[in-house]
């Protein structure tokens, strides 16, 4: 088991690598640089920049070297002294701005990875256990519908219904009061009651194919013969379901966690975006906007990272419960 | 289930019917399958001419026609004489001043009526790009009342019109950035399978991570990247790119696992000891054998792709006006004033769901008919 994460572990580095210099490429790709943006929103409102101080620019900015060092500078400074850049923007220090917003991600993504498993698990098994009933018409056509929804329409929807029909606004994560205070109790319970709306919105499609998957594996095991002995053995069929078919259906669902990973952060930023949450997705947008390039390149490498990093514990995990894969 | 599914099939046709023939008889008795086939195309023939089922020019600005409600069709006629036949008319909408907030109210001029004739004339457009014609399916038979199915926008634009329009762009993206990842993924899904050992090893390693990569925020960068005064078909193209970029991992992985099933398999031992060349082996006797597969696999892309451009577009990173693609549209919808003044500026999000889920339906329905070990 030990020897199966280190390998594992082992693999990430690489990974994470080629996610860095990634993000880093991503980010310079935009013809022209953060300078030549800033030149043109001065020449908006009337204000010349000469060609020295262009220079001056580039070089404080480090914006003249070639590539490779830049990416060398930049990735030497995350991983040394944990220093993501500048912000040309914001003035100020990339991680200043990045860390409350990551983790209020953070928080997002594993709520609704934790809301899409609390629905789906049960939803899915109901769904196969009693097939084709009523109830498995309604979650399937509910389901797709849910696959087919795309997330920001489902926020525009309840916005317009919240609005509307409640006379609310929906959007952010915190009350007026909140937003700006220090972290504390009261603050926490005010993120939870807030946080419900998003996490219903993402969770809406990752649950839809989730439900899809644990009905047909579920499918897959109650036709088999062990099913039908312990049946035959007298064992209640709430027990005999939880006790066998539960177990071995659950693993393709843990695996899942690698393809559902990416596409909730995706969703989130989209979510986020339109709800105008505090967390990564409106800043990545406004900063890819204007090309402020470390405050760009810090957030897509850390949403890859965390990605890459999610889906080394749900191998660990599947390795935990099922043994066979220990043994590859 | 072939024999189960196709039962009513005589068993001595049963026993010649090719592949295809097969997956045919399979696929219609899935019912939902058969109507996602159906809606889809629908929607792809619209897609395919959307000047003659448009109302009113896509582009065409109306000031006097801002935020106007979408109109009720009536569809019978009381004639003033008590007779009554059926024909369907709309009663044209005056605009008037609320004298107090300067607001725009319109109301239905019970007093007139404008008629909807199927094959009349409207606004000129090019049918297929090619003849010219002014033939719409439907048009209203007084030209200056615009007739607005489904409303119309901010700038007096046709709302209906402009779903269709937009349908063209939207759809197609679908297909090209699905052709386009199909190409990478059948050549190294094909060369990973085929070849096995180290190549495979990479090639493996490769979609894992792609796979594992959250594609927005690279797909946000990309489209970031793009130049903004881009000639809208290059734009077009470098979307597409850019969605297939992340979208082919899916399906190599899909053609791997076919190529590695069937490279043991002895047809293909016997092909490749009868001398023929790689290139015979994979295109004349590996390639046919999971065809329908593919196209399955394909068809299951599509709405994805489509999902994809529309988050996109919405986000002002994907297409950019005055190409008109249902992401496009949405954008007009993401402030919670006007589509609080305007809740049929979501109509466009409601021809994204009905396609997604036709696609979603026919998909499905076209993996289970092409598994020819489907219980």
């Amino acid at each position: 088991m030990l020897r199966f994460i280190a390998k594992r572990l082992l693999w990430m580095v690489p990974s994470l690598i080629v996610v860095s210099f990634l993000a880093f490429v991503l980010i310079q790709l935009p013809p022209g640089d953060y300078v030549t943006t800033f030149i043109a929103t001065l020449a908006a409102s009337n204000e010349v920049v000469d060609q020295t101080t262009a220079a001056d620019l580039r070089a404080r900015f480090g914006l003249d070297q070639p590539m490779i060092i830049q990416y060398l500078k930049w990735i030497s400074g995350i991983l040394l002294h944990g220093d993501f850049g500048l912000s040309f923007e914001w003035q100020q220090p990339v991680s200043n701005l990045i860390w409350e917003r990551m983790a209020l991600t953070l928080v997002l993504t594993f709520s609704t990875l934790l809301a899409t498993w609390g629905i789906a698990l049960p939803v899915g098994v109901y769904s196969a256990v009693k097939k084709y009933s009523v109830g498995d018409y309604v979650v399937t056509f509910l389901s797709f519908l849910g696959l087919a929804i795309p997330s920001f329409l489902l926020a525009l929807v309840l916005m317009y219904i919240a609005a509307v029909e409640f006379g609310q606004e929906v959007g952010g994560l915190f009350s007026e009061a909140y937003v700006n205070a220090p972290w504390s109790f009261g603050k926490v319970l005010d993120l939870l009651h807030h946080l419900w709306i998003p996490v219903i919105i993402l969770a809406a499609s990752g649950t839809a194919s989730l439900i899809r998957v644990m009905r047909a594996n579920m499918l897959d095991e109650l036709n088999k013969p062990y099913v039908t002995t312990a049946r035959a053995k007298g064992l209640s069929e709430f027990h005999l379901l939880v006790k066998y078919p539960l177990r071995l259906a659950l693993n393709p669902f843990i695996s899942t966690i690698s393809w559902l990973l990416p596409n909730l952060v995706s969703g989130s930023i989209i979510v986020a975006i339109v709800l105008s949450l505090p967390t990564a997705g409106p800043l990545l947008l406004q900063s890819l906007m204007s090309q402020d390039m470390y405050l760009a390149g810090a957030f897509v490498l850390l949403i890859c990272a965390l990605t890459l990093i999610g889906s080394l514990i749900s191998d660990i995990l599947l390795a935990l419960v099922d043994p066979r894969i220990r043994l590859e | 289930m072939t024999d189960i599914a196709i039962s009513h099939v005589d068993s001595r046709q049963l026993a010649v019917a090719s592949q295809w023939q097969l997956v045919w008889w399979a696929f219609k008795r899935h019912r939902l399958a058969m109507a996602g086939l159906v809606v889809t195309a629908f929607f792809y023939i619209v897609a395919a001419a959307p000047g003659f089922f448009a109302v009113n020019d896509p582009s065409q600005q109306n000031a006097r026609a801002a935020y106007h409600p979408p109109q009720g069709v009536h569809f019978i006629d009381l004639a003033a004489d008590g007779s009554w036949s059926v024909r369907p008319y709309i009663h044209p909408y005056a605009l008037k001043r609320d004298p107090q907030t300067l607001q725009a109210v319109y109301r239905e001029d019970e007093t007139r009526k404008s008629y909807i004739r199927f094959f009349g004339t409207g606004y000129a457009y090019k049918l297929f790009g090619l003849f010219d014609t002014t033939t719409h399916l439907i048009a209203t038979d007084n030209k200056s009342e615009p007739l607005f199915l489904l409303g119309a926008d901010r700038l007096g634009r046709c709302v209906y019109s402009r779903i269709i329009q937009g349908a063209q762009i939207s759809l197609s993206v679908g297909l090209a950035g699905v052709l386009l990842s199909l190409t990478i993924g059948i050549v190294l899904g094909g060369l990973s399978g085929y070849y096995g050992g180290r190549i495979d090893f990479a090639v493996q390693r490769l979609i894992d991570f792609v796979l594992s990569l959250p594609s927005i925020p690279i797909w946000l960068a990309l489209s970031a990247a793009l130049p903004h005064d881009w000639p809208a078909t290059l734009n077009y193209f470098m979307i597409t790119l850019i969605l297939s970029l992340t979208a082919w991992a899916q399906l190599a992985r899909v053609v791997r696992g076919r190529f590695l099933s069937l490279r043991t398999e002895e047809f293909v031992t016997a092909a490749r000891l009868d001398g023929a060349s790689e290139w015979r082996v994979i295109f004349r006797h590996m390639l046919p054998s999971f065809t329908s597969h593919i196209i399955a696999s394909i068809s299951l892309a599509i709405p994805a792709m489509i999902l994809a451009e529309t988050s996109l577009s919405f986000l002002g990173l994907g297409l950019q006006p005055p190409t008109i693609s249902w992401g496009v549209l949405l954008r007009e919808a993401q402030n919670i004033r006007s589509i609080a003044t305007a809740p049929w500026l979501f109509a466009p999000g409601a021809a994204v769901v009905i396609a997604v889920i036709a696609l979603n339906f026919l998909g499905d329905g076209l993996r289970d008919a092409a598994d020819p070990y489907n219980k």
